[in-house]
């Protein structure tokens, strides 16, 4: 098979063809628009990262001043909706099983009679751990919460008590430790996830289309060459990624306030190589799948991953090993450590090389991959 | 017509699941003939026509198409053939210029936009062309199939069931268009069930379980299939219909009108058979008449099980 002796008369065909086709079909051009607007509403608004009235249940076995002033204090704090007192663990737990409650404050008996004698005793806070990024902000809420709710009862006679380290000990139990997660990591990793999303999504169709509609026949009865029905198709589809790119950053400059630290050019080669990766990705899909109900399928069996194992809703070094050798394979998961060492943490070209790279395989591999696979024939 | 052969290709075999539907094929089509495709329903035409454009690999056979190897050079036929499928297969949501001109553009035709504007002139396409292809009706669909096939200005066209679904109107435009074309030199293989159609062509080769059962010159072929054929008219017809069915020597009975056309090859046993008739209903009026072509089609097509029964 001759790959490069390609005609850009035939290339232009289909590009043009394709352009046409997909100013004609509005109502997916409008989801594409509107696909980074939605996400940036739900992940970037309504997902809340730093959580507030979250139902606690508070396991009281010590009835003095000091705690309290403590559960005064919770109270007022908008981290924390107390939701119920209890006197036994039993109760308590229950709750935080059913997640009637997200915590679960426990203080022990004689708490208050140790913390005076300073031998620093231990207080429980149970997290829920069904939902880390949750639990991880409130966790620090609380720790604080204590340090202010303390602060003006060891004044006087138990001035001792306000010199470091803390006259108490915190003790966390969580079944998973989150890494603080916040708007300016969720965002600029959003735009890895919506270019993933609608660059699968909308190339994965690019040739099962021409299949089911009957127009592949007629294509492949002429001289067209694999690599320029591959070039036609995906090419007008960067546009579309360049929307999105644009979108999301506006929004995060002026709606997130998230700095943009590191150099821009560095970030263009990064985007239009991950751009590109992704549109492989989805050509590839559409030159397995026979219907576009099989291509939407095999897009969001790529997409789950992408999300879970790129790093983008959990640390990316928690996973087990395989976890992270299917994440690696990923190209979203190159492009989140670059865009957030880019945007956050001021890099340049020399410290995203080594993202860079696999990027750029993973982009050979599937179009290589997707380029054999082309049928060159109806059998 | 010359003694150029067009398509020579020889003992094409394919199969699908394990069922052969087209078996030990050879055609050959002389340049500026128009050869017509006759088969019933999964008889093997369709893939037959896709595997003379390189659509399909032919799992053994071998063969010329336009003097290029129809297994290693498809590429170089694809450049010079024309194409049009049997579902229409232009993209719907493209108007009938910018369709035209795609095409236009993968054959990296010079002067496309003359070429595009003339194309749609021939084919009375022209005030039409900011139409959308997907609400055109079935005959100026087929027009712009025409059109697009003819753009590259093909030496041979291969045209599958082209006039399914056309009104009479339109098909005879059709021809007419396919004569022209023909009087130019090119060649033409087109599938159809159409009996006026059928006779139009030069040349006929029936096809029925994948294997070719004839192949001649149309004019040739009612004798080469040698059928007798009595016209029975008057009343009661449906009695005499009935006893025919039952009778030896009569292998088809068809109506035509107020008439009843009764064939056979064995032309004694047939007329036999007829004049029992007349005995048993002296009424009707018996005369021997030549076999038409739609006698022979439907006699070939009733003969022929369908493939994938």
């Amino acid at each position: 098979m001759k790959l490069l002796d390609l005609s850009w008369s035939r290339v232009f065909a289909v590009f043009l063809k394709e352009l046409v086709q997909m100013r004609r079909d509005r109502p997916t051009f409008a989801i594409m628009i509107m696909m980074p607007v939605m996400q940036l509403v739900l992940f970037g608004f309504a997902i809340n990262t730093d959580p507030r009235h979250l139902p606690a249940v508070v396991e009281m076995r010590e009835d003095g001043p000091l705690t309290r002033a403590f559960l005064a204090s919770l109270h007022a704090s908008s981290y924390i909706d107390i939701v119920a007192i209890t006197q036994g663990p039993d109760e308590a737990e229950a709750m935080l099983r059913s997640g009637d409650a997200t915590f679960l404050i426990s203080i022990p008996e004689g708490f208050e009679r140790r913390l005076v004698r300073g031998e620093r005793p231990q207080m429980l806070i149970a997290a829920d751990a069904s939902d880390p990024v949750a639990a991880g902000g409130a966790i620090g809420a609380i720790e604080r919460i204590a340090q202010s709710a303390f602060a003006p009862e060891f004044q006087g006679p138990l001035g001792y008590l306000a010199r470091p380290p803390p006259a108490y000990e915190i003790v966390v139990h969580r079944r998973y430790n989150p890494a603080g997660v916040s708007a300016f990591n969720i965002v600029p990793a959003l735009l890895g996830v919506i270019l993933t999303m609608t660059m699968v999504l909308i190339t994965s169709i690019a040739l099962t289309r021409e299949s089911e509609r009957g127009t592949m026949e007629n294509l492949l009865a002429t001289p067209i060459r694999p690599l320029e029905v591959m070039i036609g198709k995906t090419t007008p589809y960067i546009g579309v990624g360049a929307i999105q790119v644009a979108i999301v950053l506006i929004a995060a400059t002026l709606l997130f306030r998230i700095p943009f630290a590191g150099s821009f050019l560095a970030f263009l080669v990064a985007v239009t190589l991950f751009i590109f990766a992704n549109l492989m990705l989805g050509y590839l899909i559409s030159t397995a799948a026979r219907t576009q109900l099989q291509a939407m399928q095999m897009t969001f069996f790529i997409f789950l991953p992408s999300i879970l194992l790129s790093g983008f809703m959990f640390p990316f070094r928690a996973m087990p090993d395989w976890a992270q050798a299917i994440g690696t394979a990923l190209p979203i998961t190159h492009f989140l450590r670059i865009v957030r060492e880019i945007m956050l943490k001021g890099a340049g070209f020399t410290d995203i090389v080594g993202d860079l790279l696999p990027l750029a395989l993973i982009l050979l591999t599937l179009a290589t991959l997707a380029l054999l696979r082309f049928r060159r024939t109806l059998d | 017509m010359s003694d150029e052969i067009v398509i020579d290709v020889r003992g094409l075999t394919k199969s699908f699941g394990g069922r052969k539907v087209v078996d030990d094929f050879d055609l050959k089509v002389p340049r500026g003939a128009i050869y017509g495709f006759l088969g019933p329903n999964g008889s093997g035409k369709t893939t037959t026509i896709r595997m003379v454009c390189g659509l399909l690999k032919p799992e053994s056979g071998e063969g010329e198409v336009l003097g290029f190897d129809v297994l290693k050079e498809s590429l170089k036929i694809k450049e010079r053939v024309g194409y049009m499928t049997q579902k229409f297969s232009l993209y719907e949501d493209l108007s009938i210029r910018e369709n035209l001109e795609f095409i236009a553009r993968l054959y990296e035709l010079d002067h496309r936009d003359d070429r595009v504007d003339k194309a749609l002139v021939d084919l009375g396409l022209a005030e039409r062309q900011g139409q959308l292809a997907g609400k055109l009706s079935g005959g100026w669909k087929q027009r712009l199939a025409l059109a697009a096939c003819m753009i590259h200005e093909p030496e041979l066209l291969l045209l599958d069931e082209p006039t399914a679904g056309v009104d009479p109107k339109a098909r005879r435009d059709f021809w007419d268009q396919i004569r022209r074309y023909s009087a130019q030199g090119v060649t033409t293989l087109v599938s159809t069930h159409y009996m006026d159609e059928a006779v139009q062509c030069d040349s006929i080769a029936y096809i029925a379980y994948g294997k070719k059962l004839i192949d001649a010159p149309t004019g040739d072929i009612p004798a080469q299939i040698g059928l007798s054929c009595w016209r029975i008219a008057g009343r009661p017809l449906m009695q005499a219909h009935a006893m025919l069915e039952q009778s030896e020597g009569v292998e088809l009975v068809a109506r035509f009108g107020a008439a009843m056309h009764a064939c056979g090859k064995d032309a004694a046993a047939l007329e036999r058979a007829v004049r029992a008739v007349k005995v048993a209903q002296p009424h009707l009026q018996i005369e021997k008449i030549e076999a038409g072509f739609e006698e022979i089609f439907i006699y070939l097509m009733s003969g022929s099980i369908d493939n994938f029964q």
